[in-house]
């Protein structure tokens, strides 16, 4: 039963996936545009049934906006960690420091009460209250980002396979422990008052406030669709070809003129970057960091984004940050049975659909092969 | 079929220039010593054959030369430079391509895809360009892209010939183009254009041999290695094989050409090498080193054995 129901969700997938792929571009234009516009819309949904996808509807429900701008800001990582794990072939499993390390850049250099512009201030004698402005925090984030990839790449990515999971692995817990215990980071209590973005006043409040959570939102909605927008330049590219290959054959690549290093590195870097990003997004709106939210767990949440949703293909990787981000909020009522449940879900995911909800059309292929070969043999037999 | 055995006989007397030195190379694993003082030269235009029984070192001097291992003593030099010492993707555009003896393509990458990887080493977009693609070439007439389609598909490529005419095109998207026309005329030459889209783990066996030698002939090699391209063929296809070396060589390529099969190798080199023990034994013509005692001996055993045994 199960069986026929997955095979029929695995034949209109394709389809639909084909339809897309061979469709003309004034049939697929006005389709992303108008679901764009849907995306924009969804803080507003009020509308019966559809608003029940709400998770503020019930008694102690999270606010609506708030969820969606999470999961945003998961989609944005999760896009970058598919840079990663799903073109480059490299399972990192420390992604979260560079999450925190985006956190940490805006609240040290963007908060005047952070010990690092109060250095700052001091040293060189400026005014009280004095801060980076949040626009500055921008670049510095992606640098610092970029930089940490780079550190952490240029030795660690002679490893291969299960080696580069564990090395990256400690890096995740390496740079929360520094942030837990170093001065300058502000230790165990974090930092607070983390700027946020500049805009117009409106009703006598900022424009970026902690009660219209819809514009932190649509902020995140804009950055997310600009990355993805970049990441599949790259994908589609001699850059993404590269990457490809370097996770087929690395020697074989290396053999046929990729510089497999340098590629490896760049994708590190840029997974690395739009983590950050998304840190920077989130530490801006909570107003707070404090070490303990970025947690290892935080990085395999990251890592069951991308593999549920279909490692390599970034629609996938989209519905894999919604759905993990998403159904925990919005059946609170079973809270007690979160962990079991997702659990379960990893489970069923990895025995029922291995390549992912929506798998990259190659890996998609090779699960098919795959299955045929082995229901071959056990015809032989 | 005539011009072609004109081509073979003015290929006896090749072009002087030596386009590969292998000087007394040397290379040891911990006690095993896989070459010994290894020493021949290629010259342009011709197809050299390396030759010797299992384990004589033939893949290992592919390796040496592809910058996989770096000898232990002793120099190759290609067009005068230094390879070793240099990584692989280097000496690949210095112009040394090779194939695999077991194949190695990237399976989840169509026929195309592989070939475009061989094409992307001569290619100079950077990461950042692919970003941005803020590098504009104005495309000459007959890299304009073509008029195609019907109706709203053909004002669309019409739009696009007219944008790239006024605002000139990116360098990535230029040399995409040019990638793929050059990945398909290779697998036309080839023969194996009809699976292009197909995913390479996909491909029969023979044209799996086929893609591996068009991946290596994108890179744009003046020297193309061939490691036992035909192990695993029918005579037809050996046939076949022959034929495609040689046109390869007609295109101004020089061939390096490891092979088991004696007819084969007899049937298409102008010279051969033969190693034995990580060492050579002999150099010189087809029928030179077939009636040569020492080469016997090495693929049949020396008689005294065969006596004493």
């Amino acid at each position: 039963m199960s069986t026929t129901l997955l095979d029929r969700y695995a034949t209109a997938r394709k389809a639909l996936a084909d339809n897309w792929a061979n469709g003309p571009i004034w049939v697929k234009l006005p389709i992303v545009l108008a679901l764009i516009s849907f995306c924009f819309y969804l803080p507003y949904l009020n509308i019966l049934p559809f608003a029940q996808i709400r998770t503020d509807l019930g008694a102690g429900g999270t606010d609506w906006s708030s969820v969606l701008f999470l999961i945003v800001i998961y989609m944005i990582a999760a896009v970058g960690l598919n840079v990663v794990i799903g073109l480059a072939g490299l399972l990192d499993l420390g992604y979260v420091g560079f999450y925190a390390l985006g956190a940490y850049s805006v609240a040290l250099f963007g908060s005047p009460s952070s010990p690092v512009t109060e250095a700052i201030a001091r040293k060189f004698d400026l005014s009280e209250g004095w801060a980076v402005p949040f626009a500055a925090c921008i670049p510095i984030a992606i640098a610092f980002a970029l930089v940490a990839g780079v550190i952490l790449g240029a030795p660690t990515l002679r490893l291969r396979g299960d080696y580069l999971a564990i090395v990256t692995m400690g890096f995740g817990e390496i740079i929360r422990i520094i942030l837990r215990n170093s001065e300058f980071t502000g230790g165990p209590s974090g930092v607070i008052g983390i700027p946020k973005p500049p805009g117009p006043e409106q009703d006598g409040r900022d424009y970026f406030n902690s009660l219209d959570v819809h514009r932190w939102y649509w902020l995140a909605l804009i950055v997310l669709i600009l990355l993805m927008f970049a990441v599949r330049r790259l994908e589609h590219s001699r850059v993404g070809r590269s990457w490809l290959a370097i996770r087929e054959d690395e020697d074989a690549a290396a053999i046929m003129g990729v510089p497999a290093f340098k590629f490896k590195l760049w994708a590190f870097a840029i997974g690395a970057a739009l983590g950050a990003i998304a840190g920077l997004l989130f530490a801006s709106k909570q107003g707070v960091v404090e070490p303990n939210g970025f947690r290892l767990n935080l990085s395999f949440l990251f890592v069951a984004m991308v593999v549920i949703g279909g490692s390599g293909n970034m629609v996938g990787v989209l519905i894999g940050a919604f759905l993990i981000t998403y159904l925990p909020e919005r059946f609170r009522g079973f809270e007690q049975w979160r962990p079991f449940a997702f659990g379960v879900a990893l489970v069923a995911v990895m025995v029922l659909r291995p390549q992912g909800l929506v798998p990259n059309r190659r890996r998609a292929k090779e699960f098919e092969d795959r299955r045929h070969e082995a229901k071959e043999a056990a015809a032989d037999v | 079929m005539s011009e072609l055995s004109l081509e073979k006989q003015t290929n006896a007397t090749p072009d002087d220039e030596v386009v590969l030195e292998v000087d007394q190379v040397t290379l040891k694993f911990g006690g095993v010593v896989a070459l010994n003082g290894v020493d021949f030269h290629i010259r342009r235009g011709e197809i050299l054959g390396l030759i010797g029984p299992n384990g004589a070192g033939k893949t290992t001097c592919f390796n040496a030369m592809t910058g996989v291992y770096a000898p232990t003593s002793g120099n190759i030099r290609f067009l005068g430079k230094q390879v070793s010492g240099r990584q692989s993707h280097q000496i690949t555009r210095m112009g040394i391509a090779r194939t695999f003896q077991n194949i190695r393509l990237f399976p989840e990458m169509s026929a195309l895809e592989n070939v475009l990887v061989g094409c992307d080493a001569r290619h100079k977009t950077s990461v950042l360009g692919a970003l941005f693609r803020a590098y504009r070439v104005r495309p000459k007439p007959e890299e304009l892209p073509e008029i195609t389609g019907t109706g709203l598909t053909r004002a669309q490529s019409r739009l696009r010939r007219a944008t790239a005419k006024v605002f000139g095109v990116s360098r990535h998207t230029l040399e995409e183009r040019a990638g793929r026309k050059k990945a398909m005329e290779l697998l036309r030459f080839v023969g194996i254009a009809d699976r292009a889209n197909d995913l390479a783990r996909n491909l029969p066996y023979g044209y799996q041999r086929r893609l591996e030698i068009a991946r290596a002939m994108a890179t744009e090699p003046q020297l193309l290695c061939l490691d036992e391209p035909a192990a695993g063929f029918n005579p037809a296809e050996k046939e076949s094989l022959m034929a495609l070396i040689r046109r390869i060589r007609d295109r101004g390529l020089t061939v390096l050409l490891i092979e088991h099969d004696m007819k084969l190798v007899m049937g298409v080199t102008d010279r051969i090498v033969v190693l034995e023990f990580g060492q050579k034994i002999a150099e010189g013509l087809p029928s030179e080193v077939a009636s040569n005692p020492k080469v016997i001996a090495a693929y049949l055993g020396e008689p005294d054995d065969a006596a004493s045994a």
